[in-house]
């Protein structure tokens, strides 16, 4: 029977490539507490955890930040970057199998992919890096990696991104939404791309349920099969036989209980769960977005973000094709295209552009050569050497390509780009000190990035597209 | 409309939870009644009377039960005279099943056994039905649960216990307390412990110090053993105390993640060592030093040994230690009723250390068996042990009493990549082997991560998002909708009535009074008759009571 942790689709512990532990077995990521404490599924608890608890933290992000918001479109299980936004067409058919006739954007000079028309027509909006990289094969510590700009391995499990964006911006910093400050939309990464020793405070609060159906079943706020009436006539029901509390009314645990039902109702019943109701947006609106869960979920960022969310990532799977490469791209393809060009148009028109980051990627990209044959049957395998990242908004500019790979997609060809300078150029925007100290539970010294070493190389932050 | 407008009627307050049953009163106590004014209005004349008629309860034969008198009670009343609080009433026989099963076994009495019992008129119930749950197998499940927080019993990646390590340890934990070890022989086996994390469980009592330094193992023993934190000790004195613990060495085998834990006799040039106490030991070069540590340790004239433990099952029991931090016995925290201690830990020695005892002694006591509504106007009771601390149930008691009433399972798992953790899909929280078993309810609700031994990591704090966990997720909404529990139920003939008995006895463990009966029965009227819907939102609103979610 296998191990109900071993599962082979992204995030899992086993590896379909080489069939054998991908990232964990003989290094040593795990902290003590910190690991357990990541590890663990969503729950609607998450929405309203310690949300008036003691600030651990208190860190005031320096006054120059350009960006108050970060949509993360994470690309789970490494999107290829042949054909998303590095496309090679002279490489030859055993690399770019059907797609050969990359399109030109409204940039010139600047061509994606043949399946992305939509994006083509807001390459001014964004900027592409071509030259990311850090070598690493496996999902996990490659996503932990992209996201934390550390090396795996360490005995500390650092926060991610997110999570770093919810201890600067988010209660700590007088946030005061009853939506938490970090939202995926629908499902957690996994243990390693999360808060880290930061602890739970700091997780992101998963969603579930679909935002593509109607009502969006938001763990903790919808629940399904229960209407808004019953919800009030079952809560009027509690009042009348929670007898025990009215025994006790100067019991202060009691009072503390009563008070936190009163926060959890104003989402299942109040104004603060109306964020996430799509049916509030026009039908031509949510049609231009796709009819589908990443479309949807393109949306819902852009609701979280316009009530002032300071972090939403949009876990999007399925991109680790190691089989049916170009069958999975031909419906994928589509779905981002739709999504992602629609929700940077709507950022724009919106004026939030210019203060919301977005950042697609994945952990790594694929095997430039497509590998025909058995059991592969035209598959792509894990690439970290080099591949590809779209940022957007937030004080970046677009129109621009940073950096290039080789003939083939193989390696950096200029200018290579880690994960630390991605982060350091996303802290930077966001108004975070790269150098501040984080309180880590057992008194380690951590800071927001790491000193770069040789684990840790950098080829410098982004100024070229930073304004 | 607003649901918190609803004020509590004569009937209401005598519902079945609260208090002594009312035909039991003594009708004629003698004693006039208080000045109104001294209660809120809203609690009624009836707890008024309860609240001044307790010397009458405590010296009184409560409704023909003649609850054990022992000193323990001695103990508190000499100090709550000294005070000057008054101690609570007795608890109702509904109160004390389910608070003595929650207590003594960590789970939930089925409507059955409560029922049985409440409707038992034996004199001596409350003690027979004590001596009944020590020798359940849930109580092996939950003391271990509470000994594998103190020691620690979690795996760890890849550091301290391996998962099947975790597993022996715990096997030899619970086996130990089904099989009633003697606490003395328990510890000495921890402390003597040598042989294979993975085949012998209490080698791993070692592997779960954070850190092999003598030092930190003797930390490790006096938070564990002694109650004492040594982070306020001198260097001198813990330098004196690892000296013990100079002579363990480890060894790996061909097995991937096993160790030998043993005894080495290499003269470390460590030839003498200090007792807590502040005496000197010489240790010879042959001789293990941490026996000589144990024989000082379990002695029953040992200043730390039997009051730790007294301290902490009283703690355990009654939410609140005699010291308090419980694991903080130091000169300057003094207990709150040094006699009540003192008493505990002469009990324990006398009875050879069997724990066993020291339980049937405090669950049958008054102090144990009053109401948990504190005397009005005296917050302070609560400290003196004068009523029942209100205390929301752990993590784990919880999770396995909604599984109980719904007849359904939670899935549990480690982040561990060993197929050891393996856990069957039937197994209940409070049997968890190992703590990095886990689910994000127990995460939610407050399990402790197990990292330090401190007894305050466990928090049974409540949170907004508790709350919503509770009233709204798809967690608990498809246990109450899909459930067999509630199926059952439904599905069973009988009256309305009957019908909602056996659903409060199931969840409340008590019978619902006549205005709860009318509240439901309003209830079902607006909701035309469906009758699945119906009972699935009284199940609902009564796993979200107060009630419920607390031990009271």
């Amino acid at each position: 029977m296998p191990h109900p942790l071993q599962d082979d689709s992204a995030g899992g512990w086993f590896c379909p490539e080489d069939n054998k532990h991908c990232s964990l077995i003989g290094s040593t990521p795990i902290t003590r507490r910190a690991a357990l404490r990541a590890g663990i599924l969503g729950a609607a608890g998450m929405l309203l955890t310690d949300r008036l608890a003691q600030r651990a933290f208190a860190a005031p992000p320096p006054p120059r930040a350009k960006a108050k918001a970060f949509i993360q479109i994470w690309l789970w299980g490494g999107a290829s970057h042949l054909e998303t936004f590095d496309p090679k067409p002279d490489a030859g058919p055993d690399y770019c199998g059907p797609y050969r006739s990359p399109i030109e954007t409204n940039v010139s000079g600047v061509r994606i992919c043949e399946m992305l028309p939509l994006l083509a027509r807001q390459a001014d909006k964004y900027s592409l890096i071509r030259s990311m990289t850090h070598g690493n094969n496996g999902h996990e510590t490659a996503a932990y990696m992209v996201q934390t700009a550390r090396p795996p391995g360490e005995r500390t499990v650092y926060p991610s991104l997110g999570a770093m964006v919810s201890l600067f911006k988010g209660y700590d910093a007088g946030y005061t939404g009853l939506i938490p400050p970090y939202v995926v939309l629908t499902e957690l990464q996994g243990r390693f791309s999360e808060a880290g020793f930061l602890g739970p405070r700091y997780k992101p609060f998963a969603t579930g349920g679909d935002p593509a159906k109607n009502p969006f079943s938001v763990e903790g706020v919808i629940a399904p099969g229960i209407s808004p009436e019953r919800q009030q006539t079952r809560r009027e029901l509690l009042g009348k036989l929670n007898v025990f509390a009215r025994m006790l009314p100067s019991d202060p645990q009691l009072s503390a209980m009563a008070r936190n039902e009163n926060e959890a109702y104003d989402l299942i019943l109040g104004d603060a769960g109306k964020v996430f109701d799509l049916a509030q947006e026009k039908p031509e609106l949510k049609e231009r977005y796709g009819n589908n869960t990443f479309g949807q979920s393109c949306l819902m960022a852009r609701r979280l973000v316009e009530r002032g969310v300071p972090f939403v990532t949009i876990n999007y799977k399925g991109w680790d094709t190691h089989k049916q490469h170009f069958q999975i791209m031909n419906r994928k393809l589509p779905e981002l295209d739709r999504g992602l060009s629609m929700l940077l148009q709507d950022l724009g028109e919106r004026g939030l552009l210019e203060n919301t980051i977005v950042w697609c990627s994945g952990e790594f990209g694929r095997t430039p050569r497509v590998m025909w044959e058995a059991p592969w049957n035209g598959g792509r395998g894990h690439h970290g050497a080099v591949f590809s990242a779209l940022v957007a908004g937030g004080g970046f500019k677009g129109g621009t390509v940073v950096g290039a790979s080789d003939a083939r997609g193989y390696e950096v060809k200029d200018r290579p780009v880690y994960p630390i300078d991605l982060m350091a150029s996303f802290y930077e925007q966001l108004g975070i000190d790269g150098n501040a100290r984080l309180t880590h539970p057992e008194g380690l010294p951590a800071t927001v990035l790491p000193p770069t070493t040789d684990d840790v190389k950098s080829g410098g932050r982004l100024t070229e597209i930073m304004g | 409309m607003n649901h918190n407008q609803f004020a509590p009627s004569e009937s209401l307050l005598k519902f079945a939870g609260l208090y002594p049953e009312a035909p039991k009163v003594p009708s004629s106590c003698g004693m006039s009644l208080p000045p109104s004014h001294f209660f809120p209005a809203s609690i009624g004349w009836q707890l008024i009377k309860w609240g001044f008629t307790l010397v009458v309860w405590q010296l009184a034969t409560v409704g023909g039960l003649a609850v054990a008198s022992t000193t323990i009670d001695g103990c508190i009343s000499k100090k709550l005279a000294q005070v000057g609080v008054p101690a609570a009433p007795l608890c109702s026989d509904s109160v004390f099943v389910r608070r003595v099963y929650l207590d003594a076994i960590g789970t939930l009495p089925t409507a059955g056994e409560a029922a049985d019992f409440i409707n038992d008129t034996a004199p001596e119930k409350r003690a027979a039905l004590i001596e009944r749950l020590l020798s359940r197998d849930e109580f092996a499940d939950y003391w271990a649960m509470r000994w594998s927080d103190v020691l620690r019993v979690k795996a760890e990646f890849p550091i301290n216990l391996w998962p099947n390590a975790a597993q022996a340890y715990h096997h030899w934990i619970r086996t130990a307390i089904r099989d009633n070890l003697p606490y003395d022989q328990f510890a000495r086996a921890l402390l003597l412990a040598s042989g294979s994390n993975f085949r012998s469980g209490p080698a791993n009592f070692y592997r779960t110090v954070p850190g092999r330094e003598p030092r930190a193992i003797a930390s490790a023993v006096a938070l564990t053993f002694m109650g004492t934190r040594t982070d306020r000790w001198t260097a001198d004195r813990l330098d004196g105390m690892a000296a013990f613990f100079t002579r363990i060495n480890y060894k790996s085998t061909l097995e991937w993640k096993e160790e030998i834990v043993f005894f080495d006799p290499l003269p470390p040039g460590i030839n003498q060592a200090l007792l807590p106490d502040g005496k000197w030991v010489r240790l010879p070069p042959e001789q293990d030093p941490r026996a000589v540590f144990a024989d000082w340790l379990v002695d029953g004239n040992n200043p730390w040994f039997a009051r730790a433990i007294s301290n902490r099952l009283w703690y355990w029991l009654l939410g609140r230690g005699i010291v308090h931090e419980p694991d903080d016995l130091r000169p300057d925290n003094p207990p709150s009723n040094p006699a009540l201690l003192d008493l505990l830990a002469r009990e324990l020695v006398a009875a050879k250390f069997d724990l066993k005892h020291l339980h049937r002694l405090i669950l049958n006591s008054h102090a144990y068996q009053r109401s948990s509504i504190p005397p009005l106007g005296h917050p302070e009771a609560v400290e003196h042990f004068a009523c029942y601390p209100l205390r929301r149930l752990d993590a784990e008691v919880l999770i396995d009493a909604i599984n109980q009433i719904t007849g359904t399972h939670d899935r549990y798992s480690s982040v561990i990549p060993e197929p050891f953790t393996f856990i069957p899909l039937d197994a209940r929280a409070i049997a968890l082997p190992d703590g990095s078993i886990t689910s994000s309810f127990l995460e939610l609700f407050g399990r402790p991560a197990r990292d330090t031994g401190l007894l305050s990591e466990r928090t049974n704090v409540t949170s907004a998002g508790q709350r919503l966990h509770l009233l709204n997720s798809s967690h608990i909404q498809k246990k109450l909708a899909s459930g067999p529990g509630l199926k059952a139920l439904l599905n069973a003939r009988g009256a309305p009535d009957t019908v909602l008995d056996t659903l409060y006895l199931t969840v409340l463990s008590r019978f619902p009074t006549d205005h709860e009966r009318a509240v439901v029965a309003d209830y079902a009227r607006t909701m035309k008759g469906n009758r699945y819907a119906t009972t699935q939102d009284i199940a609902w609103a009564l796993i979200n009571t107060a009630e419920f979610l607390h031990r009271h």
